[in-house]
């Protein structure tokens, strides 16, 4: 197997068009113009020797190793730093050069410790290549000079000394092992955006530093090991590599992450993962990453992972372990008991987003083929099911339109409701490049987030609204586009319908919907509003990227259909550059979707009352569909309080933590009668359940995750499950019990039924997927190897909607009793309920959920920077820590839902989206008064919490 | 437990007001459209049992329902006897 070898080219790829040919050492190369002679070298497969260049940087040219002669040219010019000019003889090796780079190299050494053999990088350590091949035998200036090698010299202390910096959980800075080649300043810089390495002092003196010669853990540094990456030698290393070694095989395989869906090596040793490092060839994160998909893996060997299945009587029984026959017999029996008992509708299920496509395939299938209805449901619904409306209303289809190398087209970027640089931050850094690079930035958001304003980037409008004001904000960007002249009537009229777009603006030109009024409701300045919206009508190539703060409204769809209008106006649709790009939340968010995960619709959106679209799979799998549409979560919780659902199969989701209005969802809950939960974790609905199946984590199986650019990419299995089996063998064992007849010996075999059933992915296959590496859907035989880029020459509908977006106020208002509005987001290193990342060391960064409140809201309380505060709503109270911040106006007050402690969804409350129920989270009235401590409520829960997760001999389960 | 019930809907007023929010959408389209628009989506989106109540509800005058919601009841689909 070996590892996955990746060749450094030394300078990054030029994409001009126009070719060069030059001879280098007698080969002739030809290469893009504006290539380095370095890269255009290795092209050629000569590696001229380098120390500063690495390909994922731009050149610097400060370590005079990769010196070239150039026969016309005086001296012995870099190669980095030289771009090829056509005829050009280059000659990588003569006595000249050999002499100088054996003398450079022996300054490097004469100050680096010579612990190779003992050194957490040795066997993967440029510097130790580079004294190789320039043929380094000996270092005539000794040791014993000023150096910054050695804590003591001459007897004294050595003030250029400084001690390894181990704050980071992930990775240590040893300045002993540097080099000052500045790779890790510049990967912070350009890959990562972060700008919090410096290289501080000069000459002699130059020293990495995190921040103002801060700790790691204190500087800015978001951990997204860029700069471990970057760094040839071991001055940043993964401690991961110190405690175990080098890896000896890798697999490439995707992060279970958010919808970015970046791709990894899992590098291994044997069947221990020694680390994640980020594959340049991966399409959607191009050879970065975050903090979590880099590091925060430890919850996979973590010993709270719960690995025998468990069964109990009812849920204030510890429980009992049993067999993985004992577990699914007594599952099946009871759901059958149920269904006899109240009815085939009485029973249903929650497919995954974290899950794979062939897992969560299996689970709706399981649902409509053996529980012989259609209660299938999914996390989506609480995230993105507003998206998959709205697009399907106005464009065809319920997915993003554009691939992630699109943004290196964008000329104005809309942000909304989104925060990439917390919850994508891949695509934020890839975003960020852009920006930096000159692109506008447009941010619509009730709180100053990271993107707003960070180093180097600044929106150029910021329309921080009231929260549940979307509608009205995006309505009246619409106003001035069309009533200032700025739509694009040539692209209206050939792809859309023209009398609709008549219609829209008849009622988008009211002055209703005009700034000047919208700024009463949204408390957006006219202005702010008039400068977006003609800045992104007129200001090139616009794409729009949105998040849950657009569709976790009442008004949500109303918001994704406003969206997409403004996109058709401005012909922005169908291009490299533009387009509507939902920021999904789960690495496979959008692949539960496509699977038919909805109770409305079987795989590739086809609504289930569909006769043709039934008989596929009627006659596939043998039985009558029903061809009523299921309940989805909330209607689930809804009829389990009203007696009429009484058991349910949730596969890797944990509604008591993320769904709204945690006591409605406990009430739902506690009414069934048989709750199965399979999942890593006792998370916290499992405190519900009467049957536990242990669930396997990505590292564990074959399968494939479709991210947020409808990008279908591999995921590898590279241990064996600690659990025994892959989520899709224990759907499979399911179903063999209820009599189906499934025999799936590979998940490949899943993907070849998802292909020869859904047109939209006719064509992909595990081999497909090998050769291309990934593909974005619709793949078929119109485009066979996939579609980065959507709507081109017309949309899938056929002609593009324009639909009426009357705002209408939420009915979750501020009052005397509730008079702020509480909205909810993420943070960077915590991922969705935390249940993976609160079992990481990422609990450095984040150890609890906080309120962030306006100063001025907090004076008017009496409120301290860290004092306890009880927030309470009309759904009920909780109680965490305050942080006083002029992010949020005033107003306004905001948290994360990472931890259960906190259990911010125990105040937001019952109302949804009009079209899909997708929970209100983004709004809440509440109120934020001094406290002493968790409420009664919180002691209630973690006893319960504790009650709950007991089992029979053995010791009580710590959270 | 700070269960706040008096603030909370039973189902059947959560699926009026539901009906409601659908119909307001709808309220900026034709009167034609409005009423096919609303039953479409509860016929689209709604499970049987959901259904149902509504007509339940409906066939007791509709208490709370706007007027276009009560008007869309005759198209909404009556589910069958062993949907669920």
């Amino acid at each position: 197997m070996g590892l996955v070898h990746e060749i450094d080219f030394g300078t990054p790829v030029s994409k001009s068009e126009k070719q060069v040919t030059l001879t280098v050492d007698g080969f002739t190369v030809t290469v893009p113009e504006g290539t380095s002679v370095m890269r255009a070298s290795m092209e050629a497969g000569i590696e001229v020797p380098k120390l500063c260049a690495t390909d994922m940087v731009d050149a610097f040219g400060s370590c005079r190793l990769c010196l070239v002669e150039i026969e016309g040219r005086a001296g012995t010019p870099a190669s980095c730093t030289t771009p090829v000019t056509p005829g050009m003889v280059v000659h990588t090796q003569t006595s000249r050069l050999k002499d100088i780079r054996k003398g450079v190299m022996e300054l490097y050494i004469s100050d680096h410790p010579l612990d190779c053999l003992t050194c957490a990088a040795n066997g993967d350590c440029e510097l130790q290549d580079m004294a190789g091949a320039v043929g380094l035998r000996d270092v005539r200036y000794g040791y014993d000079g000023d150096n910054h090698v050695f804590a003591k010299r001459n007897g004294g202390e050595n003030f250029n000394w400084m001690a390894k910096d181990e704050s980071n959980p992930y990775f240590t800075y040893d300045p002993a092992k540097c080099i000052v080649c500045s790779r890790c300043v510049r990967a912070c810089e350009e890959v990562q955006g972060t700008f919090a390495l410096t290289i501080e002092g000069r000459g002699f003196g130059s020293r990495v530093s995190a921040g103002m010669q801060e700790a790691f853990i204190d500087s800015e540094c978001v951990s997204c090991g860029a700069c471990v990456q970057a760094c040839p030698t071991a001055t940043l290393q993964e401690k991961s590599v110190i405690q175990i070694g080098q890896p000896e095989h890798s697999v490439v395989t995707t992060c279970a992450y958010c919808g970015v869906g970046c791709s990894f090596k899992a590098e291994m040793r044997g069947e221990e993962l020694v680390r994640m490092v980020p594959w340049k060839d991966g399409k959607a994160n191009r050879g970065h990453s975050c903090v979590k998909g880099r590091f925060a893996y430890g919850y996979a060997t973590h010993r709270e992972r719960i690995l025998n299945p468990m069964i109990r009587e009812k849920i204030t029984d510890p429980w009992r372990e049993v067999s993985w026959e004992e577990a699914i017999s007594h599952t099946v029996k009871e759901f059958r008991r149920i269904q006899y008992q109240y009815g085939r509708g009485a029973i249903g299920g929650i497919t995954s987003s974290r899950c794979t496509n062939e897992e969560t395939y299996l689970v709706q299938k399981i649902i409509r083929q053996g529980f012989r209805n259609n209660n299938v449901d999914t996390c989506a619904r609480v995230c993105h099911s507003p998206t998959g409306y709205g697009l399907g209303q106005t464009y065809g289809t319920s997915a993003g339109t554009q691939d992630f190398d699109s943004v290196e087209h964008t000329d104005v970027a809309l942000i909304i409701g989104a925060n990439p640089a917390a919850a994508h931050p891949v695509f934020a850094s890839r975003l960020k490049k852009r920006l930096r690079a000159g692109a506008k930035l447009i941010v619509i958001d009730p709180r100053r987030t990271e993107m707003v304003k960070s180093p180097h980037i600044e929106a150029a409008h910021h329309l921080a609204l009231k929260p549940g004001t979307n509608v009205a904000v995006v309505t009246a960007m619409a106003h001035v586009i069309v009533t200032e002249g700025l739509f694009n009537e040539a692209f209206i009229r050939e792809r859309c319908d023209w009398s609709e777009f008549q219609d829209y603006i008849e009622f988008v030109a009211d002055p209703r919907h005009a700034p000047e009024e919208v700024e009463k409701i949204s408390g957006v300045p006219a202005e702010t509003i008039r400068g977006a919206a003609r800045l992104y009508a007129t200001g090139g190539n616009a794409a729009i990227y949105y998040g849950l703060g657009v569709t976790e409204h009442s008004q949500g769809s109303t918001t994704v259909i406003g969206i997409a209008n403004l996109a058709m106006m401005t012909g922005n649709i169908g291009r490299r550059g533009v387009g509507v790009n939902p920021l999904r939340g789960q690495n496979n968010v959008q692949g539960s979707c496509d699977m038919g995960s909805f109770p409305h619709e079987l795989p590739g959106y086809r609504h289930i009352s569909g006769d043709a679209v039934r008989d596929i799979y009627d006659s596939l799998w043998g039985v009558k569909l029903d061809e009523e549409p299921g309940l989805r979560i909330p209607n689930m919780l809804d009829a389990a309080v009203d007696g009429t659902f009484k058991g349910i199969y949730i596969q890797g989701e944990d509604i008591l933590q993320s769904d709204p209005d945690t006591s409605h969802v406990s009430a739902g809950l506690a009414a069934m009668e048989c709750v199965v939960v399979q999942d890593l974790f006792l998370n916290e609905t499992a405190n519900y359940a009467h049957v536990f199946l242990p669930g396997s984590t990505f590292l564990e199986k074959d399968g494939t995750f479709t991210n947020a650019e409808r990008r279908i990419n591999r995921v590898r299995k590279v241990m064996t499950p600690k659990n025994g089996y892959a989520d899709w063998e224990v759907t499979q064992m399911l179903a063999q019990e209820m009599g189906l007849n499934w025999n799936y010996q590979h998940p490949s075999e899943i993907m070849d039924e998802i292909a020869k059933t859904t047109p939209s992915f006719a064509f992909v296959s595990y081999d497909r997927l090998e050769k291309l590496g990934s593909v974005q859907w619709p793949c078929n035989e119109k485009a066979p190897e996939g579609t980065p880029i959507m709507h081109i020459g017309g949309f899938v509908r056929g002609k593009g909607k324009f639909i009426r977006t009357e705002y209408v106020a939420t009915d979750e208002k501020t009052g005397p009793r509730f008079p702020l509005l509480l909205t909810t987001g993420r943070i960077l290193s915590q991922y969705n309920v935390g249940a993976q990342t609160r079992r990481t060391e990422n609990v450095a960064w984040h150890p609890e959920d906080l309120l962030e409140i306006h100063p001025h809201d907090a004076e008017n309380r009496g409120l301290r920077d860290g004092d306890w505060v009880r927030l309470q709503s009309r759904a009920g109270q909780t109680t965490l820590r305050a942080q006083i911040t002029d992010r949020v106006s005033p107003g306004v007050v905001y948290t994360t839902f990472h931890h259960p402690d906190t259990q911010a969804n125990v105040i937001t409350t019952d109302f949804s989206d009009w079209a899909t129920n997708c929970p209100e989270y983004k709004v809440t009235a509440v109120q934020v008064a001094p406290s002493n401590g968790p409420t009664d409520w919180q002691k209630d829960y973690n006893d319960q919490a504790r009650q709950s997760r007991r089992i029979t001999g053995r010791m009580e389960a710590a959270e | 437990m700070s269960h706040d019930d008096e603030n909370r809907m039973s189902t059947k007023q959560k699926l009026v007001y539901m009906a409601n929010q659908i119909a307001t959408f709808f309220d900026s389209k034709p009167h034609d459209e409005r009423v096919e628009g609303i039953a479409e989506h509860i016929n689209k989106f709604w499970d049987p049992r959901m259904r149902r109540q509504f007509l339940e509800m409906l066939a007791a005058g509709g208490a709370g329902m706007k007027p276009t919601v009560i008007e869309a009841g005759a198209k909404i689909r009556p589910p069958k006897q062993d949907a669920a």
